[in-house]
């Protein structure tokens, strides 16, 4: 039996399209395999490397992987820990042996001192249980408090094209604003640095997230970042 | 939420806004009219991301006793969950009855519509004008959007056709008679970020302001309606450096109607 691809790398797929036949091909991502055919299961670009054909979706929410580093907002103080918000249909927690390397006296302590209700905390997923409750850790550095600067939220998809091939976009944009950006696995992007600058910085990222399925971006976004 | 309040007020310190706008200048505004064909009067408002259906409906019925000679306005506001994830179904939430409300009161103390000639017979029969207000998506600013979209709705609306002895109204056939609208109030919303005033707000501009003071002019400079809302205040003089700014700012709003 021959084996067919019925679709081009960078191709619009929606839910249920055919991509592939024959067993030659291999389903990543968000494609899947039934009985000798490869479908779409979710709307989003196609992308055709080798034989692996993998999905990029258009959009969607956050899910959490181990090991993904996220920012979240703290939502709630507990007993032994904080409940944060990290974009997630999911809730996620911060124990306190989590939060620090050093040794934290409840009885002494006032929590708020590490993180209160409304800061965002740069963390990294250690474990989601079988419940999907998010276990976070902000032990080691780089991992912290965020203090000042500005919160943006973009899709949790477009996060490859923000960051950019082995971090290029990111660098283009320090460079030109002398801002710190700090970009969160589940789409949360922290920028500090001067005020106006930070301004910017967010416009080109929401720039990025709109034009995301576009090629040429980098010149755009160069173009973009000289003109203000 | 407190870390962007601090940045957008370091940054309203410095006379600049989120999006790279001035403090006192409004997201760009677009009016279409007559969009929904079978409604007698419609408008879709778009300022910035925030967009508002509005459609009026024109039907006849009984005066108030008070007013036997007055047609009667009523506006309604809905906050449907299209709009935005923090508008949930169900009855209505304090923010839709105050949209309708702020709404409302701009076109009735603004005098948009002469009422009196909405009357058919003293005491008995009157056109009653029922205007809804739909917000598509939520970019903030849904007051100014509504009051915008309620008078470009009304400006346009026509009467359907009344046939008076059967007491019966062709909802679907409109006359070319057009509304009594004599005036047009227009509504501009400030907003107050640690202690810096600014035109227009954003949604996120709203989620992290102390307070927010909407007020309705009219042509010739005459304050109509105010709403103030939020849990911050205001000075006198910031209140009357608002009043200048509204008058000024509603009458560039004041030319895309026409």
């Amino acid at each position: 039996m021959a084996d067919k691809l019925f679709v081009k790398d960078h191709d619009v797929v929606i839910p249920g399209e055919e991509l592939a036949e024959g067993l030659d091909y291999l389903p990543a991502g968000k494609a899947f395999r039934d009985g000798d055919k490869i479908f779409a299961s979710t709307i989003g670009l196609a992308s055709v490397k080798g034989r692996v054909i993998k999905i990029i979706p258009l959009a969607g929410k956050y899910m959490p992987r181990r090991g993904d580093v996220v920012i979240g907002e703290v939502t709630g103080i507990g007993h032994s820990g904080w409940m944060l918000d990290v974009n997630s249909p999911y809730p996620a927690d911060l124990n306190i042996g989590e939060a620090s390397s050093e040794y934290i006296d409840l009885n002494k302590t006032d929590m708020t001192y590490y993180f209160d209700i409304g800061d965002y905390v740069l963390c990294e997923v250690i474990n989601i249980s079988e419940g999907k409750f998010i276990k976070l850790t902000a032990k080691y550095r780089p991992y912290r408090k965020l203090k000042g600067g500005n919160i943006i939220e973009v899709s949790p998809t477009k996060i490859p094209r923000i960051i950019g091939k082995a971090g290029s976009m990111i660098a283009l944009m320090k460079d030109a604003t002398g801002c710190e950006i700090t970009v969160g696995q589940n789409g949360l992007v922290w920028i500090s640095g001067q005020a106006d600058k930070q301004a910017v910085v967010a416009r080109v990222i929401k720039f990025i997230e709109r034009e995301a399925h576009k090629q040429g971006l980098t010149d755009k976004v160069k173009e973009m970042l000289r003109g203000k | 939420m407190k870390v962007i309040r601090n940045y957008l007020a370091e940054l309203l310190k410095m006379q600049k806004r989120e999006d790279g706008r001035e403090p006192f200048q409004c997201r760009e505004v677009s009016i279409e009219t007559g969009v929904i064909a079978r409604s007698p009067g419609s408008a879709r408002v778009k300022i910035g991301d925030t967009e508002v259906l509005v459609g009026v409906k024109l039907d006849v019925g009984e005066p108030f006793p008070d007013t036997p000679n007055e047609g009667v306005l009523i506006i309604n506001a809905e906050l449907i969950p299209l709009a935005s994830p923090d508008f949930e179904t169900g009855p209505p939430k304090p923010e839709a009855i105050e949209l309708a409300r702020v709404t409302d009161r701009g076109i009735r103390e603004g005098h948009a519509i002469d009422v009196e000639k909405l009357c058919i017979k003293k005491g008995e029969k009157v056109w009653m004008v029922n205007i809804d207000v739909y917000p598509m998506n939520d970019d903030g600013n849904l007051i100014d959007a509504s009051a915008l979209g309620a008078i470009a709705a009304l400006k346009t609306a026509v009467f359907p056709k009344y046939d008076e002895s059967a007491d019966k109204v062709e909802y679907k056939e409109f006359t070319k008679t057009k509304l009594p609208v004599k005036a047009l109030p227009i509504m501009t919303t400030f907003g107050k970020l640690a202690g810096s005033l600014f035109l227009d707000p954003t949604h996120r501009e709203e989620k992290a302001f102390d307070s927010r003071l909407s007020i309705s002019t009219l042509d010739d400079g005459t304050v109509c309606a105010m709403q103030k809302g939020g849990f911050g205040t205001f000075t006198k003089d910031e209140v009357l450096q608002i009043m200048g700014l509204a008058i000024q700012k509603s009458k560039e709003l004041r030319k895309l109607l026409k």
